[in-house]
């Protein structure tokens, strides 16, 4: 989507795209990049960075496909627009293993087959790894019997909190498996 | 999607300066709601001026008690915020219940009031709807309805507001601080939200260009036994079917006050005024709350494939007056 360069004489395009130059942070290395406004950063991932694990479920925050962390909070990366996060620090699921360890949570993952065709599993990866920081800081969910005292990160408050990520395979049973053995 | 161009305002002045400047522009929260909008057609900005990063997004504790929210926290910082939940828990449980943790890491507290109705037809730009292109039609009300309102509709509209938050401060009588052309002024919750009428392209009574700055939540010793009841399709990640917000004072088997809201059921969030009025002064027991909820429920008019909603709302807020009761 770069902006035709326009020929001397020639009537400007009333909607012609808006380029805006900024530097974004993903996996700790910084990439300078000339974004359409319009640009979601899912698409700025996959389409320009070559960083391809975020992956397009619904494009409408619906399926949490898309999930990555921004500023170590998870975000849906289809909702969310390139040029409003020029000074953040984004990690995508390429971003989560430290060098060839992978992430405890991939980990787990691998060990408890909690996926099948795959391709819900770096939103689910980026998801938990965020959920699991809401957890410890305290927060509650909407299935925490008392939003006063501390949660208890048990089976059903994962499901609860892990409700943004939609597994068409159906491998939800794995997948709260893998991260209760992470969290606990 | 139309190109548009970004701005990030620094301070409420500006930003409303932006917006005088340019009336083709609006404001940018956390986008889970605008941006979805400009990729189905439904909205399109020339400009988004992006209301985030002024300096808005604390809640401070006022000196009688109450809270000041600034309109760019985020929807999971007022959930988790340790006041909001001792004293309000009907306002963080109501957070919690909407959306799903990743979205409410985005959402903003301004956003979150003037999201759009999920009416099918509202967001499909192929189908007539009077809410996007006035005089069009409303295909909902001999169409696709089971969801939408069964209080306060009109010929001209029968959508409901989806928002689970603004159940919550309708209940508690948020007032909401906007900054306008004309300067700054406040508008209190239930009022903030209007009923459909001939003009459902209005949502709220906001003119152009008006920005949400803060919310502020006054003080309520009792809301500190309240509870926000959700019912929706499936157990978590779902719009409302139907919510109620409440907040019970009762001594000695006496309700000596109560704050209700409904969700789910109107244009607005619905402030329960006459099942309020019914029940202060009454006995607290399941009789006498099922009254307060039938007569307030008497205004309702379904349509033809919402009338389950009228003893849904019912059900739901004599149980959760019920155990509102039980818990103290
Ligand atoms: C898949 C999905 C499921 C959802 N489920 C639920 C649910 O169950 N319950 C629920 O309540 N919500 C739900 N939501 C809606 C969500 O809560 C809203 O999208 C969100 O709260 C909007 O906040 P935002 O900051 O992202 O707003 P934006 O999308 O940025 O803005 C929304 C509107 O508000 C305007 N605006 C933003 N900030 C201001 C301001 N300060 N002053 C004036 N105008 C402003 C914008 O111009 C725009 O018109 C869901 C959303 C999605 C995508
Ligand atoms: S109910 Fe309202 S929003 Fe839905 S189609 Fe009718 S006019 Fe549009
Ligand atoms: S692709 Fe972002 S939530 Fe589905
Ligand atoms: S493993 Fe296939 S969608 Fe989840």
């Amino acid at each position: 989507m770069k902006s035709e360069p326009n020929t001397p004489g020639q009537e400007v395009p009333v909607s012609a795209p808006v380029m805006v130059d900024l530097r974004l942070s993903v996996n700790r290395d910084s990439y300078p990049i000339t974004v359409d406004t319009r640009e979601t950063l899912l698409d700025t991932l996959r389409e320009r960075l070559d960083l391809t694990g975020a992956k397009k479920g619904c494009d409408h925050g619906q399926c949490g496909a898309c999930t990555v962390l921004v500023d170590g909070r998870r975000m849906k990366a289809c909702l969310a627009l390139t040029v409003t996060l020029d000074d953040r620090e984004i990690t995508t699921v390429e971003g989560l293993a430290d060098g060839d360890t992978p992430h405890p949570l991939q980990a787990a993952f691998i060990e408890n087959d909690a996926f099948q065709c795959g391709y819900c599993t770096p939103g689910q990866l980026c998801s938990a790894v965020g959920m699991l920081a809401e957890a410890s800081a305290g927060w509650p969910s909407s299935v925490t019997a008392d939003v006063t005292g501390e949660p208890r990160l048990d089976d059903e408050e994962i499901r609860e909190r892990m409700s943004g990520n939609l597994c068409r395979c159906g491998a939800y049973v794995n997948i709260v498996a893998a991260i209760g053995q992470v969290a606990r | 999607m139309r190109p548009f161009d970004y701005r990030r305002a620094e301070d409420a002045r500006s930003a409303v300066a932006a917006l005088d400047e340019r009336p083709d522009a609006m404001y940018l929260g956390g986008g889970t709601n605008l941006v979805d909008l400009m990729r189905l057609g439904v909205a399109s900005p020339e400009m988004l001026v992006d209301v985030t990063r002024i300096s808005s997004s604390a809640i401070e504790e006022s000196a009688d008690g109450g809270l000041l929210i600034g309109a760019g926290v985020r929807n999971s910082d007022l959930a988790c915020d340790p006041l909001v939940r001792l004293r309000h828990p009907m306002l963080a449980e109501s957070v919690l219940a909407g959306a799903s943790g990743q979205i409410r890491n985005m959402a903003t507290v301004g956003g979150n009031l003037l999201q759009r109705t999920r009416c099918s037809y509202f967001q499909d730009i192929s189908k007539p709807c009077n809410k996007r292109q006035p005089g069009s039609g409303c295909p909902a009300r001999e169409g696709d309805h089971r969801n939408l309102a069964i209080i306060g509709h009109s010929s001209d509209c029968v959508a409901t507001h989806p928002s689970d938050m603004a159940v919550a401060l309708a209940a508690l009588g948020a007032i909401v601080h906007v900054e306008g052309r004309r300067g700054s002024r406040t508008v209190p919750m239930p009022g903030l939200h209007r009923l459909p009428g001939d003009e459902p392209d209005r949502d709220t009574v906001l003119e152009a260009g008006d920005l949400i700055t803060a919310v502020e939540v006054p003080a309520l010793s009792f809301a500190t036994r309240s509870h926000y009841r959700k019912v929706r399709d499936r157990a978590s990640f779902a719009f409302a079917v139907v919510s109620v917000a409440a907040a019970l004072d009762v001594a000695d088997g006496v309700v000596r006050d109560c704050r209700i809201a409904l969700g789910g059921v109107a244009h607005v969030p619905w402030r329960a005024e006459i099942a309020e009025e019914a029940l202060r002064g009454s006995a607290a027991t399941a009789t006498e709350f099922t009254r307060a909820a039938d007569l307030e429920l008497a205004q309702a008019r379904p349509l033809r494939d919402n009338g389950f909603k009228v003893p849904l709302a019912r059900n739901v807020l004599v149980r959760t007056l019920i155990d509102l009761t039980e818990a103290s």
